[in-house]
């Protein structure tokens, strides 16, 4: 489904990511953790094409992402991304923040995509809220229309760009359930994350990250019972005594 | 000591009507086209596209480093000499209003790009990369979800420069137009009332500038709380 060969960037000299290769299955869930700067969120957002790569390739679903001939807009329709910051259309309600792209981008009709937007709202719990502005909703909450917003596509893939980092923590949970749901109903994820709970409960396999460079990539059995990599042992030990 | 005399003013009531009209036309076409240009001022300059972008500012640059009056000059001077060449128009045309709105609006239009701009690039970023990620192209991207937040944030300034410009239309008189602050000036002269006129006007100007202004207070008062 998405296949990452060799991929490098650079901001002038400051190298983000290096010789990154790894690939995620159909159906498949996989975790990327790391330190803050690892590169983890770039990579990521490399995969839809929001952030340019000098080197290497992305195939998702068989079209190249760093190909100039690719059309990225018509790509990126195909697969979801879920935000640090939600970054829901402030302006506009629920219920228009699932339709728009529905409508202008995959061409439904208005009726159909409000249709398939409550639905969606009301698969994470938040049905009463369709007529409210995002303003007016809890982090938690809003975190949930983003994914059903997302969803709202038929995307063939989730990427999550550490998708509870900016909530507060009695909110954490009511997103990784939509999550953890979406993974069991066998949605290819990719999900960038420190909730090592979700990982070792729903991932198949864990990335991690450092400076850069891909520096483990394992079944999440063996990445959380004998990590090989000084680093994510520490990272481990740091994480999850606490 | 000086004996005002403010008998000729209800009299002179049409013919300032007129010359109010002017200045509105003006005005409103001026806000209009000065939005619509500035907007598109705005997206190139904030383009990838190097070209685009240094045009803009080139543009923005030239008419904000050269006084309105001046601009209005060049449009009255030269302007209808080219264009009447250019379409054939008879010499001795009255084209002042029209150069005046033209002068008005592509002046304008720097000022409002610089405002739009700002506007732009108060949304914050993650809302573009949220649009691209649903499938949007960079242009639905603005429509739908950039501009409409843009706008609202700058609904006060965009205003605020319209009530300047309704001042400043009185430039006109350079070229002998008569907006209200020229005709109140004709009709003063005419019946030797000058001053009181040129009063009776500032109170005019004043009470709709103020009025606008405490309206636009007002908006941004319920929009900050919205």
């Amino acid at each position: 489904m998405i296949k990452i060969t060799n991929v490098s960037k650079h901001y002038g000299d400051f190298k983000v990511l290096t010789d990154c290769t790894t690939s995620v299955s159909k159906g498949e869930v996989i975790v990327v953790c790391g330190p803050s700067g690892s590169g983890k969120s770039t990579l990521i957002k490399c995969v839809n094409g929001l952030e340019p790569f000098q080197a290497g390739e992305i195939f998702v679903d068989g079209t190249s992402v760093g190909d100039p001939k690719t059309n990225l807009s018509k790509l990126r329709a195909k697969v979801g991304m879920v935000f640090q910051n939600f970054e829901l259309f402030p302006h506009m309600s629920i219920t228009q923040n699932l339709a728009i792209a529905q409508v202008k981008v995959l061409g439904r009709s208005q009726e159909e995509a409000m249709d398939k937007g409550l639905k969606l709202l009301d698969r994470v719990g938040l049905k009463a809220q369709a007529a409210k502005f995002p303003g007016q909703l809890s982090g938690g909450q809003q975190q949930r229309v983003a994914i059903a917003r997302a969803l709202a596509m038929d995307p063939i893939c989730m990427l999550f760009d550490e998708p509870t980092s900016a909530l507060d923590p009695e909110m954490v949970n009511e997103v990784l359930d939509v999550m953890t749901e979406l993974a069991h109903e066998g949605m290819t994820m990719m999900c960038v994350t420190h909730e090592m709970g979700f990982a070792k409960r729903v991932a198949d396999r864990v990335i991690f990250m450092d400076q850069g460079h891909i520096v483990e990539d394992d079944s999440k059995e063996e990445f959380f019972a004998n990590p090989r990599s000084e680093r994510a042992q520490q990272f481990l030990a740091k994480i999850l005594h606490h | 000591m000086y004996e005002f005399d403010w008998s000729s003013i209800p009299g002179a009531l049409p013919f300032l009507w007129e010359g109010m009209k002017v200045t509105l036309v003006i005005t409103v076409q001026a806000v209009l086209i000065g939005i619509v240009w500035g907007t598109l001022l705005a997206m190139m300059r904030l383009s990838p596209i190097k070209a685009l972008s240094w045009f803009a500012a080139g543009y923005v640059n030239l008419f904000r480093a050269v006084p309105l009056v001046m601009v209005l000059l060049w449009f009255f001077l030269i302007v209808p000499e080219f264009v009447g060449q250019l379409f054939n128009i008879p010499r001795g045309t009255d084209m002042r209003l029209s150069s005046a709105m033209a002068g008005f609006a592509l002046f304008e239009s720097a000022y409002y790009s610089e405002i739009i701009r700002a506007g732009i690039q108060s949304v914050p970023k993650g809302q573009i990369s949220a649009a691209s990620a649903l499938g949007m192209t960079y242009a639905q991207a603005m429509r739908l979800v950039v501009l409409p937040q843009a706008f609202r944030n700058m609904v006060p300034l965009l205003l605020t420069q319209g009530i300047i410009l309704f001042q400043d239309t009185s430039l006109v008189y350079v070229s002998a137009l008569a907006d209200f602050f020229g005709a109140a000036y004709k009709v003063g002269d005419r019946d030797g009332r000058l001053v009181e006129m040129l009063l009776f006007a500032g109170a005019v100007y004043f009470v709709i500038c103020f009025s606008a202004s405490l309206l636009v207070k007002r908006l941004q008062k319920k929009y900050s709380t919205a």
